[in-house]
């Protein structure tokens, strides 16, 4: 284990010793948001009875921020070495593919949450919101950031260039966030846009973490939770043979 | 004894290039080895192949005795490979870079051996340099160094000295020769020619993904190239016709003779004489690995055409 271990602190240090980054960087861009919107829409929208706008919109901005990150980080730490060549040395020792895939995970799941968990704090400090099932919140936390990150390791295998990994990034991560509910209740989209909303798999996990906040839903839990589950079993297990057949990685 | 390095029936290509064709290699164990070619001739996938960091079409490859495919974990835990590429990790400094590595093989408290090739590498002023301010020099030590973190059996150096000075290159010799002596199979490839016949006891040429000469050092040498070539610099740019049939060429000054042996530089400084042309320099070449390798990719370039 202790191969494992080493790929999972040196996963953690390559983002935390860049931390202006990796994880200020988006808690600020996230704040902002938060401000913009609790400036212009609070008085004006409410989508759950008796919740302010602002503090509905909270779960939804945290989530998406715990998304963006988890995925950014897998994404880019894989394509960096992947160029800079430096994978060789990962590529060389006798780590399985099993234990790459499992440290990328966990760093971004790391990640997720610290991005996640200082944007909620932060707001803490000036809203007062509820938290009603927090270990609701938490299993969307890492369900979702762990799927991100399985998303991010097959992206960033996949590119050859920062320039398609960016394309991946922001006309399929960043559209898909957008289109989830994090800034409104698909409840109140026309009903086409609601049926192809429910083909979105980041609906669910926001829809899932907001429940733990309210207690409240668009979607049961249970329901989204099953489905995130599956997602990130299915995305995982196909960045565990993408590792495993050595494409793009092993000429 | 099993073999330390055995590759058997490997193919390789590219789209419709042959990268490899039919590879089979044993290397024993102990050897210093030479695997030695021009650009392209297909060592540095080779060597990716053994490595893993490459997959071969057909054919299997073992390291002491495990399969590089089914037995990865320890096929790689035997292996230390010294790659071309100078690439690093721009995160983290010599030392944490080499604690990072010994991690990697599953080494925990390796700071004992590290600070002793850090020491033996010369990296002692730099170990706690971030990776990025070091020199491409530098750089290879700690590509050397990395390799050799988790004391492999085998060692594989593909170019280690390209673009390295002097200094290093003694330092880096030195240090792998006692490994040898050791006991650790060395494997290397290398564009300088001296340096394999100094340091390796068996060679093997490549050429457009075959195999043309594998052989003991001496045996390539002696099998290849009979007699010695004898240099010299004349107060003429001609020679006598006597010793015109022995010419091998002329260039730069410097008239080449063909000598079956020694003795017969005595007849040829007296003919010299006896035409009044002066002996301004001479030397005696013996013959050498460069020689051999000059022959071989020729040779070889008629047949395969």
């Amino acid at each position: 284990m202790t191969g494992f271990f080493t790929l999972l602190h040196k996963e953690f240090l390559r983002f935390w010793k860049v931390g202006f980054q990796t994880i200020l960087a988006p808690i600020v861009s996230t704040l902002l948001y938060l401000l913009v919107f609790f400036h212009v829409l609070d008085a004006h929208v409410e989508v759950y009875p008796n919740v302010a706008y602002t503090i509905f919109l909270i779960p939804g901005l945290v989530m998406m921020a715990v998304i963006q990150n988890a995925f950014a980080n897998a994404s880019s730490s894989m394509i960096q070495s992947k160029i800079s060549g430096n994978i060789v040395f990962v590529l060389l020792s006798p780590l399985s593919y099993r234990e790459i895939f499992f440290a990328y995970i966990l760093a971004s799941i790391a990640r997720g949450l610290l991005v996640g968990g200082g944007v909620y704090l932060v707001a803490l400090m000036f809203f007062d919101i509820p938290l009603k099932l927090p270990l609701w919140t938490l299993l969307f936390v890492i369900m979702g950031s762990a799927l991100l990150g399985a998303l991010g390791v097959i992206a960033g295998i996949w590119a050859e260039k920062f320039d398609q990994l960016a394309a991946f990034q922001n006309f399929i991560i960043m559209p898909l966030t957008f289109l989830s509910g994090v800034f409104y209740s698909i409840h109140s989209l026309p009903s086409f846009w609601q049926t192809l909303s429910h083909f979105n798999p980041f609906l669910y996990m926001i829809d899932g973490f907001r429940y733990g906040f309210f207690g409240v839903s668009d979607i049961s839990p249970y329901m989204s939770f099953a489905i995130v589950t599956a997602c990130c079993i299915a995305v995982s297990m196909l960045a565990i043979q993408v590792l495993k057949s050595g494409y793009k990685l092993r000429h | 004894m099993q073999p330390a390095i055995e590759v058997t029936r490997v193919n390789k290509k590219f789209g419709t290039i042959r990268a490899l064709d039919d590879i089979n290699l044993k290397i024993e164990t102990g050897e210093f080895f030479a695997l030695l070619g021009p650009n392209g001739a297909g060592k540095t996938t080779l060597i990716s192949i053994i490595a893993g960091l490459a997959l071969a079409d057909g054919g299997t490859v073992s390291i002491m005795g495990h399969d590089v495919m089914t037995q990865y974990p320890d096929a790689r835990r035997n292996l230390g490979v010294v790659p071309q590429e100078l690439v690093f990790d721009p995160f983290f400094s010599v030392r944490e870079t080499l604690t990072i590595q010994s991690g990697y093989y599953g080494i925990k408290n390796n700071h004992l051996w590290i600070d002793e090739i850090i020491q033996r590498l010369g990296l002692d002023d730099k170990a706690d340099n971030n990776m990025r301010t070091l020199s491409g020099g530098m750089k290879r030590r700690v590509l050397v160094a990395q390799s050799l973190v988790h004391k492999p059996p085998v060692i594989i150096l593909d170019e280690p000295t390209a673009g390295v000075d002097v200094e290093l290159r003694q330092t880096l010799w030195d240090f792998i020769q006692q490994l040898n002596k050791a006991g650790h199979t060395i494997v290397l490839t290398t564009h300088y020619l001296q340096e394999a016949e100094a340091l390796c006891n068996r060679v093997a040429m490549l050429k457009q993904g075959e195999i043309v000469a594998l052989d003991s050092m001496q045996n390539l040498i002696g099998s290849m190239t009979t007699g010695y070539t004898l240099r010299l610099k004349l107060s003429v740019d001609y020679l006598p016709t006597e010793l015109e049939r022995i010419q091998i060429s002329y260039h730069n000054g410097l008239h080449d003779l063909k000598l079956q042996s020694c003795n017969q530089v005595e007849s040829i400084l007296q003919t010299l004489r006896q035409a009044d042309i002066q002996v301004l320099d001479m030397q005696l070449l013996q013959p050498d690995l460069e020689e051999v390798f000059v022959k071989i990719m020729r040779e070889s370039r008629v047949e395969s055409v």
